[in-house]
């Protein structure tokens, strides 16, 4: 192709895509709220497709070492998956808070302009850094590739530039969200949900800083992974959970925010010492093994609350709804949660069993069901709440044209993450045994471990999980794009029972 | 339907303020908890020795009163056979910790345990049999740093290190920082660990 005819594809691309953006902006079904959310919610969707392919990457990996090696290396592949994920899943949180922003205070965006700036800002920050993940890799040995390449902590790798933006940008969506609530009506998820945006964005400065003593380094590092994962996510997604179930299914809001508080209560109380479990083996005292160990083992109690909730208010309502969709992904992630973050956390929290399990595949398998379960699904919920309503509102219960599609696509990723995280838990039970009971977690353990029959045929199978995982998430996105289009019947009308 | 007042146990307002005392009590809980951890883990406290350790020999034994494995500092064993000030001992480890991060390599590796399982912990890489005897570590360590292809250990499972263009002083300053990291007390982290030299 010779250089005028692609700057002439390039100028037609650009052009066709302002277009089709000026069209949605138009969207008369949409609120301005919302259109930043759908803003948001696509962003999520393309990036959820990345780490499913740098997932698939670093995975072959493992049954291929020589494949992309010293172009694209598992570190990078690795760094990408988790990245995008985290990612994402913020993308997905910051949407979801503009979808119901004005529906829950009855009052317009304050300060939205605010708001979209940043949204661009995010974005083109975010393709910067991943660019350079991919293109640069890694520097020297110095503060400069920390603060504009990587700085080589798990999770938060992105360089301190990268952490200043995002602070800003969470800043004024917190800006958004509290001074909207101010101007209009406040509520218990109102309160609930300004306070954990405040925890939620101060503890990022916790990882913000370097230090040598690489234990005072992973203390701190905690204070932003399990304090985000474990403690202000799940609080977010609890608020996100109770405004979706007045919604979807007409729950009482007294009920609802009865039922948050719990939550609140449960999940702080257990969450916030529980963060103990992770100071263990990292050069802090003995006496974390005793708080750890018992206020970690008490994280699964909330998110059994989460279950009970969602599905007796699903029961009492006998599953009428306007988005079937959006509920289904609502009771995976409630089933999701329990399960991936509350019962594979459960497994090896414990001390006692924690010495033999920690830093294995235990803990890739825990992180897999635990990321989706509590928080792919629920974003997902809310990606077809929003394909609902820029379509015009309309019918998405039983007999949807095209319907097979979200429930291949939601069969096909709930199987295959459940899938991988099964097979990663095979592999974890064997390194658990053969690298560090049995061969003392030498370099040669744990290769004998790698090695091992056992081993490999678990990552044979993560990986079919894997491309199962994959296909789910390709169909989702054409269902997503798709669903609706064409459809006349306007969505089921749900009452919300009486305050 | 008349609306049922529900038990005070169970009522929002009840919750709510179970919610707010929970939460600041176990955060305030946290924060002298962690006054307390960050004093017993600065380097040259209790727990993590200071930056000179790498001027000395370190093991890794069974302790029988605790029942589990705890590092060992021994007799001066300085490392590339030059003995550094605390001053100097902290910068070589602070340029090893730097390169460790900038080489992004907890995205193969666990460090204390924690990162990506793609390659070996390095909690006491120091000490790993691997490195065949004390006299031949430091050489294998640095030849394996500055070139992983050619040096390459990889235990029969064809994975490689990548060449990270490491340097000379880097992979120096690298392995002063695995020698430092093996002898902070992990609370018996990896267990059952037979240490290079643990057999004299």
């Amino acid at each position: 192709m010779t250089a005028t005819t692609f700057q002439d594809k390039a100028a037609a691309c650009w052009s066709g895509c302002k277009q089709r953006h000026a069209e949605f902006m138009a969207n008369p079904h949409l609120s301005g709220g919302q259109k930043l959310a759908v803003h948001y919610f696509t962003v999520a969707m393309v990036l959820f497709m990345a780490q499913l392919l740098f997932g698939l990457l670093a995975g072959l990996q493992f049954l291929f070492p020589s494949f992309l090696y010293e172009i694209l290396d598992f570190n990078v592949n690795r760094m990408v998956h988790i990245n995008a994920m985290v990612v994402w899943m913020l993308y997905g949180f910051i949407g979801s808070v503009y979808w119901f922003l004005e529906d829950e205070s009855g009052v317009e965006i304050v300060g939205l302009k605010w708001g979209q700036l940043a949204f661009w800002v995010l974005t083109g920050a975010v393709t910067l850094v991943v660019l350079v993940y991919l293109f640069i890799q890694f520097g020297a040995g110095n503060d400069t590739s920390l603060w504009l390449i990587n700085e080589g902590r798990e999770y938060i790798e992105a360089p301190r530039w990268a952490d200043i933006g995002i602070v800003v940008v969470v800043l004024t969506f917190f800006y958004n969200v509290a001074a909207t609530f101010a101007k209009g009506q406040w509520s218990g998820i109102a309160g609930v949900l300004v306070l954990d945006l405040v925890a939620l964005a101060g503890l990022y400065l916790a990882g913000m800083f370097y230090v040598t003593n690489i234990s005072v380094d992973q203390y701190w590092w905690w204070w932003v992974i399990h304090l985000w994962v474990e403690a202000t996510w799940e609080v977010l997604v609890g608020c996100i959970m109770a405004w979706s179930l007045m919604k979807l299914l007409g729950v009482r809001r007294q009920i609802v925010q009865t039922w948050l508080y719990i939550e609140v209560a449960l999940m702080f109380g257990s969450g916030i010492l529980g963060l103990g479990h992770h100071y263990f083996w990292i050069g802090t005292p003995e006496y974390w093994f005793s708080i750890g160990g018992f206020f970690s083992a008490l994280e699964p109690i909330p998110l059994v609350a989460m279950v009970v909730h969602s599905v007796y208010d699903s029961g009492v309502h006998r599953f009428k709804n306007s988005n079937h969709p959006a509920l289904a992904w609502i009771i995976a992630h409630t089933f999701g949660n329990f399960l991936g973050a509350g019962v594979w956390g459960f497994m090896h929290t414990l001390p006692q069993i924690n010495l033999y399990t920690h830093g294995t595949q235990w803990s890739a398998s825990h992180g897999h069901l635990a990321f989706f379960g509590a928080y792919a699904t629920i974003n997902i919920a809310f990606f077809y709440l929003a394909a609902q309503q820029a379509r015009g509102n309309v019918w998405m219960g039983g007999d949807l044209a095209n319907g097979w599609r979200w429930k291949a696509a939601a069969i096909l990723l709930n199987l295959g993450v459940l899938g991988m995280t099964v097979a990663l838990l095979i592999a974890g039970y064997e390194q658990s045994f053969i690298e560090r009971a049995v061969e003392g977690s030498t370099w040669a353990g744990y290769f004998a471990a790698q090695n091992h029959p056992w081993f490999m045929q678990a990552m044979v199978w993560r990986m079919v999980f894997g491309l199962m995982t994959a296909a789910g998430g390709g169909l989702l996105f054409w269902d997503l794009v798709e669903i609706g289009k064409g459809e006349q019947r306007p969505a089921a009308v749900i009452a919300s029972q009486a305050e | 339907m008349t609306e049922q007042i529900p038990p005070r146990w169970a009522s929002e307002t009840f919750w709510k303020k179970t919610a707010i005392w929970v939460t600041g009590g176990s955060f305030v809980l946290l924060v002298v908890l962690t006054f307390d951890s960050l004093a017993k883990i600065s380097a040259g406290g209790p727990r993590v020795p200071a930056y000179s350790v790498i001027n000395k020999d370190i093991g890794y034994r069974f302790d029988k009163s605790k029942q589990r494995y705890q590092p060992v500092i021994g007799d001066d064993a300085p490392l590339f056979g030059k003995s550094l000030s605390e001053e100097e001992a902290e910068k070589l480890v602070d340029l090893g910790k730097k390169t460790v991060q900038a080489k992004n390599c907890m995205n193969c590796h666990t460090l204390l345990g924690n990162g990506a399982y793609y390659a070996p912990d390095l909690t006491k890489a120091w000490l790993d049999q691997g490195w065949i005897a004390k006299e031949s570590r430091e050489q294998m360590m640095l030849n394996f740093l500055l070139d992983p292809e050619k040096n390459a250990r990889t235990f029969g499972s064809n994975r490689k290190m990548p060449n990270l263009e490491i340097t000379q002083q880097e992979a120096e300053g690298i392995v002063a920082f695995l020698k430092w990291m093996a002898s902070i007390d992990t609370n018996g982290f990896p267990h059952n660990f037979r240490a290079l030299g643990a057999e004299d």
